[in-house]
């Protein structure tokens, strides 16, 4: 096979950059643009569709293509968040492939100079009752994630976790960082002025992840992928912990023009996208590269992705107060380059010109590909097998559900996060259907706080990928509004298989369609994200995933809202938008049912939700409810019984007992709880269904369950099947 | 009432301590390679993964040049505090007894847990009645207590065991449910919860606050 097939060119891309360059390129060329035009770096099949997300808005600060987007969240501060994928490389190796997932989406948002305060994660395996392998991947992920985001020092406050089947192959680790910044003080990323001085610091450079965002990121997972396990890095949060201080130490001191952290294809990406941002050139001298071993070869210095390295930007005369703090941070700095005026991108070897590649071919003119679309002509997934009789009792339903591997509680899980580190989280996991994170500590008598949510139902998308997309950004919406918190943006990561099958790529247009018009409808700005394509195995695509983290703000934490019933004798209420019609298309009930994930979803009234979720968020800013929780996976029988779990106390409901009101599914109604005249502002949304109070749930005419039941049933579902 | 924090490579929960310690006194930050307390009244060492938890918890920052002043600080009856990490750094550094294993779930574990305080009588614990329960959050994955038996039984004695878990809350496997112990002085106390991010009831808790009160307390 010739070289570049090798690494992942086709003939075509490699006519175009002969073309480009007016020459064959050299291997060390070659093996850059291998990088730069892969998936991963170039989006070469995704770019045209994500140009039509909306990302401006009047809060927004920063938008893609910085290494985070940022929000204005008042006060002179800003949010820096970004969600991203390290789905191969924890499929490949799952420790440390989640670990250095938490890794890198940490150095991106200290990259624009803010300090992480959160960090939340979305997974998704195969079935841990069937495999073996998915719960290994599983543990090992969770203590990859835990051991990289504790180790650090910061908080690990959400995220979700769903096990099906079409992820047992190629399982998802999507990690999500937020941190807080004075806004004037962001740096961006864009090389500037000749003459500078291209600084290299952090950990040394090794052979580890060669070629990780060409060979494992833009490919299929197949057989020999045991093979693949050095294009895996390895972490070390001590390193990173230092990094992080050393890099804000700098930035603080008003010491660089630029910075950027080494992620995917490592010093390549690095240095072209600072000098195409900049517009100007860079000559890299690649011998004096800090390695971890001799004999490195010149193209695997260019490609390493070994973790913990960032690359700055200074002035000729702050070079020794650079490294002066990175000194007292036991961090390596080294000036290895210079900032040039030619547009090109120069890698030397001493004396030696190893590459010479004009900065536009590498990063602009990477091609853009149409998709083909066209919806599959036959069911893509299997049904799954039945765990459910058709016979059995609301009771037996609800217990059923409330412990089955997708909506038992995720406390073995989130127990071994820090979730508290930082001081500010007001809401825990379980807590609340958001995490809520105030803005200052220490605060004063008000504590205006953020929160965040991560959400993405793959089930749901196999269905009908425009709705479940949709639905994705209403779930984050509606959370955000259950704990009183007004939207401020949404960072995405979209995880599929190849696109360049027809029926992925009408999966993959579809749901981008849909987040888009749902982040129109609603008024939120994308202000960053990532994708991650070709994921499928032997036995398929996963279940096409966009995951939604969205990050919005609240005047005051000490108002936020809870989920579970808060008081006895308080009023329950359902609200419910107009076309609220839950279904059994695509929910857990037809998944424990055996059924195939086929039928129409819902629809779903954009404009009348946002009001409701408005509604709901300005009930509980103002405390008229003193519980609020979002009706999701299970219905509103499971959400009544979280919400009794949650609090620790019973409730007495009447509501209609069709199997699709209690079990189904679909976006737009709420569990509420408060004094009966708190629900007023809700108008015709609202149904008073009941009162808190008791050792039971009881939804009469249905099922009579004790609290404690229903808690243990929840607890115990996900540690039975973990074994 | 000045508190000195040390800030190692790779302490997490520094910032955190500072911030708890304001509440009730002055705080800075101590540079770990400095031999300069700035004269503090209280040095609190705190949590985190101090030289990455490299050889074994608490190992390497023994040595860290700021510990060799923390060390005769404490002799002289100095108020010393040391969380989680700073709990492993003191045994490791022979100013308490014990050393702290892994959890025997061999898992990190974040939970929020009920502390009984056993001995009110410490520089640490004076503004506590003996029999008070404290809810303070505990996060660690090498918390388990442990001591040879006769020392365990010297330590009860003595009033050393400072800190247990509340019965059903201890769940790391520590010897005797010890969450807490001090030096035979008293002034040099140790513990596993976290303090620190007990002191405000927007997080969860404020009985913390109860510690660094407590050293106040003895300044004053």
């Amino acid at each position: 096979m010739s070289r570049h097939k090798e690494l992942g060119l086709t003939d075509a891309e490699h006519e175009r950059i002969v073309a480009l360059i007016q020459r064959e390129p050299n291997d060390v060329e070659l093996a850059m643009f291998s990088l730069m035009w892969s998936e991963h770096c170039g989006y070469k099949h995704s770019r045209k569709l994500l140009q039509t997300l909306p990302t401006d808005g009047p809060r927004v600060v920063l938008g893609p293509g910085e290494n985070a987007g940022a929000v204005d969240v008042g006060g002179g501060l800003s949010c820096a968040f970004k969600v991203e994928s390290h789905n191969h490389p924890s499929a490949v190796e799952p420790f440390q492939g989640a670990a250095t997932g938490v890794g890198g989406i940490l150095r991106d948002v200290f990259a624009v100079g803010a300090r992480p305060i959160a960090v939340l994660d979305s997974l998704r395996f195969g079935e841990p009752g069937e495999s073996a392998r998915s719960r290994y991947l599983l543990e090992h992920a969770v203590a990859g994630i835990g051991h990289y985001g504790n180790s650090i020092g910061v908080a690990t406050v959400g995220g979700e976790i769903y096990f099906e089947s079409a992820y047992e192959q190629n399982c998802l680790v999507n990690a999500m960082c937020l941190g807080l910044i004075e806004t004037e003080k962001l740096i961006r990323s864009a090389a500037a002025g000749a003459g500078n001085v291209v600084l290299l610091f952090g950990a040394r450079t090794g052979r580890d992840g060669i070629g990780g965002a060409s060979v494992l990121a833009s490919a299929e997972l197949g057989d020999e992928d045991a093979a693949k396990r050095p294009t895996v890095q390895i972490g070390d949060p001590f390193e990173e912990s230092k990094l992080l201080e050393c890099s804000l130490e700098l930035l603080g001191r008003g010491l660089l023009v630029a910075l950027q952290d080494l992620g995917a294809a490592g010093l390549t990406s690095s240095s072209a996208e600072m000098a195409a941002k900049g517009d100007v050139g860079i000559d890299l001298d690649i011998s004096k590269v800090p390695l971890r071993e001799a004999g490195m070869e010149p193209f695997e210095i260019m490609i390493s992705e070994s973790q913990e390295r960032m690359l700055c930007i200074v002035e000729p005369e702050r070079v020794q107060a650079v490294l002066d703090v990175c000194a007292r941070w036991d961090v390596l700095a080294t000036a290895i380059g210079v900032v040039t005026g030619s547009g090109r991108l120069r890698v030397l070897d001493g004396e030696r010109v190893a590459g010479d590649l004009p900065v536009p071919a590498l990063v602009d003119e990477c091609p853009a590909y149409d998709l083909a679309p066209a919806p599959p002509a036959r069911p893509l997934y299997p049904a799954p097998a039945r765990s459910l009789d058709d016979g059995a009792d609301p009771r037996a339903t609800l217990l059923a559900l409330l412990g089955s591997a997708n909506l038992a509680s995720r406390r073995p899980v989130f127990e071994q996060y820090d979730c508290i580190v930082g001081s500010r989280t007001a809401r825990r996991p379980d807590q609340a259907d958001a995490a809520v994170l105030m803005l200052d500590a220490n605060g004063g008598r008000r504590r205006p706080a953020l929160a965040v949510s991560i959400d993405g139902n793959g089930r749901r998308v196999a269905c009908d990928p425009y709705r479940g997309a949709v639905e994705a950004v209403l779930e984050c919406s509606a959370n955000l509004a259950c704990v009183g918190a007004d939207p401020l943006g949404l960072t995405n990561c979209l995880n599929f298989g190849n696109p360049e099958k027809p029926h992925i790529a009408w999966q993959f247009s579809r749901a981008v369609a849909g987040l888009g018009d749902a982040c129109r409808a609603l008024g939120i700005p994308v202000v960053g994200g990532n994708v991650s394509l070709y994921n499928e195995g032997g036995e398929g695509p996963i279940l096409p995933t966009p995951v939604v983290g969205m990050v919005g703000e609240l005047p005051d934490a000490v108002r936020a809202g809870r989920l579970g019933f808060a008081q006895r004798g308080d009023a329950v209420a359902l609200i419910a938008a107009r076309g609220w019609a839950p279904a059994r298309a695509g929910s857990e009930l037809a998944k424990l049912r055996g059924e195939p994930l086929e039928g129409e979803l819902p629809a779903a009234d954009l404009g009348e939700l946002r009001a409701v979720h408005a509604a709901i968020r300005q009930a509980v800013r103002s405390g008229a409810l003193h519980s609020a929780h979002d009706v999701a996976e299970g219905g509103v029988a499971v959400a009544l019984a979280e919400c009794c779990v949650a609090g620790g106390v019973g409730a007495d409901v009447t509501v209609d007992t069709s199997e699709e009101s209690l079990f189904g599914e679909g976006p737009g109604a709420f569990v509420v709880s408060g004094p009966r005249d708190a629900f007023a502002a809700f108008g015709s949304a609202v149904t008073v269904i009941g009162a808190v109070g008791g050792r039971e749930l009881r939804i009469a005419g249905a099922l009579t369950v004790a609290v404690d039941e229903l808690a243990a049933a929840h607890a115990d579902g996900l540690v039975q099947l973990l074994g | 009432m000045k508190f000195g924090v040390i800030q190692f490579p790779g302490s997490c929960d520094e910032r955190d301590a500072l911030a708890a310690a304001s509440r009730v006194g002055e705080a800075v930050l101590l540079w770990h390679r400095d031999h300069d307390l700035q004269g503090a009244d209280a040095v609190i060492v705190p949590g985190g993964f101090s030289y990455g938890d490299y050889l074994r918890a608490g190992a390497l920052a023994r040595f860290s040049p700021i510990m060799t002043e923390v060390e005769r600080f404490a002799r002289h009856g100095g108020l010393v505090l040391g969380i989680c990490n700073g709990f492993q750094v003191l045994c490791e550094a022979g100013l308490l007894p014990g050393a702290l294993l892994p959890n025997v779930s061999l898992r990190f574990v974040c939970r929020q847990v009920l502390l009984d305080v056993v001995n009110a009588d410490t520089s640490w614990t004076r503004a506590c009645e003996p029999g008070d329960q404290l809810s303070i959050p505990a996060k660690h994955q090498t918390g388990r207590y442990w001591a040879p038996d006769p020392v365990l039984d010297e330590l009860e004695a003595n009033g050393q065991v400072v800190l247990r878990y509340a019965t059903g809350n201890g769940f790391n496997g520590a010897a005797r449910d010890i969450a807490g112990v001090s030096n035979h002085a008293g002034n040099v106390v140790g513990l596993m919860p976290h303090p620190e991010h007990a002191v405000d009831p927007l997080t969860g808790s404020a009985d913390g606050l109860r510690l660094f009160e407590s050293a106040a307390l003895v300044a004053v």
